[in-house]
């Protein structure tokens, strides 16, 4: 890959840090026996003991609530095995029904569909035109049949953050278990788990500078999980196979490497970069909510220009972001989630996601938007849609 | 650096020739919508004696492939006749740009049916259509296909959304199971008049919505 490429896709994937790289190594090279080991052999002790700081670290950054804290292969096996596991176990005994947003991820929202089809009802909650839960709607949906809510925490495009402390509450006086996917706000944004009735939490390394592949997912005290990947006796009897120690390990470092100020910088960054886009090019509308939003995202829709066409110009001038745009997609579908919020097609194709990391600086926005003016301008003069006032 | 697309397509992206539109145009085209993802319009100037494509710009409102293919489009119909334009296939135009991903044929097309358009419309307007068929409910059906249903990113006709058709002394009626105040209906009706009105014995189209 080219050295000089500009990475405003931090959503997708990040890069890792050499810190994180440097505490996983040892247990590639020197304790490389897995946790199970621990009655044959001290190495597998040493194992264990990693993995269980390694998880200590990782609750105690959620606010050390009661529960387990399951590591999983990255967010959508947790997202999976909260779903599916809690149907599976439930669905039997006490309903069929479960709810979830319109602009959940694809392991949330593919999940509900797939259950969907082996008979469980599912209803899809709408989403106002910045991205947040109808409230009124949710509790209107829960009945005696409901087993589960899934409501994100973050979104993955657009950025917006929802009431998961609202939720919890609202679920937990119907007695309704209540996941929630926080890939996008986990060391992003502060929130305690220990004053939150949320019942089930995806979280992933992926977002924050730590490897790929590892993930987890929290599970409160008594919540009924059926085990989802059968095998060994792993991850307290609820996700079978060989631990991923360094993988364990590599997150916990990223979780410890997160500051305050640096989600403080990264707000800074991403403000910066939404200002001057809005100063300098015209035709332009901010996607997501003006302030319910997690500090490294912002999503904008460039309208009257194809959103694939501008990452594929952009791409070849250095700098990699992603579109809501259907031509980006393998599925050739735009943006559920613009769609979500009540746009059309030309503002989701049109839509382009920035999400930042620690890697970014103030003078690679600068340039960034340099060639993004050229670039929307350009393709605004090739663009049958543009009407009178931008030619 | 690696890219999804080939040199010659991404060359054609950076610098797409024969881009703008045309005053006055000969013959003149639009396929797809911006509801519904890419769009291209084609604009023709025609040599009347010897039928040939003097002038030939193209828009484009859509991903690489789309601006690529509009692009080497427009250089394989310069010059040629109407005739012989008409006969340029979507795989001549892959070809020429070195190939395609798979995936992106849907968006590839759409150039390619704009020429022909541009083309069947200068022919529309000049009387040039040699074997005059009368409009029939499948011709008319068959335009359609080419009108996107926004909601679902597929054409009209695919989607079930066209429940009546009838064409009966130069009108040709058309009724869409959709509301009236549906946010697309305008739309679609604009659509659905530009793509029937060319036709040489269609005097009038009504739209009808039925919700």
């Amino acid at each position: 890959m080219d050295k000089k490429t500009i990475y405003f896709d931090n959503a997708a994937s990040s890069r890792m840090d050499e810190r994180v790289l440097e505490a996983m190594k040892p247990y590639f090279f020197d304790v490389y026996a897995v946790a199970t080991s621990e009655f044959g052999y001290s190495l597998g002790i040493e194992a264990r003991e990693a993995l269980d700081l390694a998880r200590a670290k990782i609750l105690s950054a959620l606010g050390n609530p009661e529960g387990k804290l399951i590591f999983t292969s990255g967010s959508t096996e947790s997202s999976n095995i909260a779903i599916k596991g809690v149907v599976r176990n439930l669905s039997g005994k006490k309903g069929k029904h479960i709810i979830v947003s319109k602009i959940e991820d694809f392991p949330v929202l593919n999940s509900a569909k797939s259950l969907e089809r082996n008979g469980i009802k599912v209803t899809y909650l709408d989403v106002d035109k910045y991205g947040l839960v109808d409230l009124n709607q949710l509790k209107d949906s829960i009945s005696k049949e409901t087993i589960l809510v899934s409501i994100q925490h973050a979104n993955q495009e657009i950025g917006t953050i929802q009431d998961i402390k609202t939720i919890g509450e609202i679920c937990d006086r119907n007695n309704v278990i209540f996941h929630s996917d926080a890939t996008h706000s986990f060391m992003r944004i502060p929130f305690d788990l220990s004053k939150l009735s949320v019942d089930l939490l995806t979280v992933s390394a992926h977002t924050f500078h730590g490897p790929k592949g590892i993930g987890a997912l929290f599970v409160r005290e008594g919540v009924p999980v059926a085990k989802w990947i059968d095998g060994g006796f792993q991850e307290f009897d609820l996700r079978a196979g060989v631990e991923n120690i360094p993988g364990a390990v590599g997150f916990a470092k990223a979780v410890e490497l997160v500051t305050k100020e640096e989600n403080e910088t990264l707000r800074n960054l991403r403000d910066y970069l939404v200002e001057k886009i809005q100063n300098e090019i015209p035709y332009t509308t901010p996607n997501g909510h003006p302030e319910k939003r997690i500090p490294h995202n912002a999503n904008i829709t460039f309208h009257y220009v194809e959103g694939e066409s501008i990452t594929l110009h952009l791409d070849m001038k250095g700098f990699a972001v992603s579109t809501g745009s259907a031509c980006f997609s393998k599925s050739l579908e735009a943006s559920h989630v613009i769609l979500g919020i009540g746009g059309d097609h030309e503002r989701a194709h049109g839509s382009v996601r920035f999400t930042f990391g620690r890697f970014n600086k103030k003078e690679d926005v600068d340039k960034m938007v340099e060639a993004l003016k050229e670039i929307v301008r350009q393709l605004r003069v090739i663009s049958p849609l543009k009407g009178e006032k931008v030619r | 650096m690696k890219f999804p697309y080939s040199e010659k397509v991404l060359e054609h992206f950076r610098n797409p020739r024969n881009v703008g539109s045309i005053e006055n145009p000969d013959g003149k085209s639009t396929e797809g919508s911006p509801a519904c993802g890419d769009m291209v319009s084609v604009y023709i100037k025609v040599d009347e004696d010897t039928k040939k494509i003097k002038d030939i710009k193209f828009e484009s409102y859509g991903c690489a492939s789309n601006i690529a293919t509009g692009s080497i489009i427009t250089e394989l119909a310069k010059g040629k006749t109407l005739e012989e334009a008409k006969n340029i296939s979507w795989k001549q135009a892959s070809d020429a740009l070195g190939g395609l991903p798979k995936i992106k044929t849907h968006c590839s097309v759409l150039a390619v049916d704009g020429l022909r358009a541009a083309i069947a419309n200068y022919e529309e307007k000049h009387g040039l259509i040699k074997e005059k068929i009368p409009t029939t409910k499948e011709i008319v059906l068959k335009r359609l296909k080419h009108v996107m249903n926004p909601l679902a990113g597929l054409d009209l006709v695919r989607t079930n959304l066209i429940t009546g058709v009838k064409v009966e002394n130069g009108t040709a009626e058309v009724t869409v199971n959709l509301p009236e105040e549906h946010q697309f209906a305008n739309n679609i009706r604009e659509e659905i008049v530009e793509k029937l009105e060319s036709l040489w014995d269609i005097d009038e189209v009504i739209v009808n919505f039925s919700v």
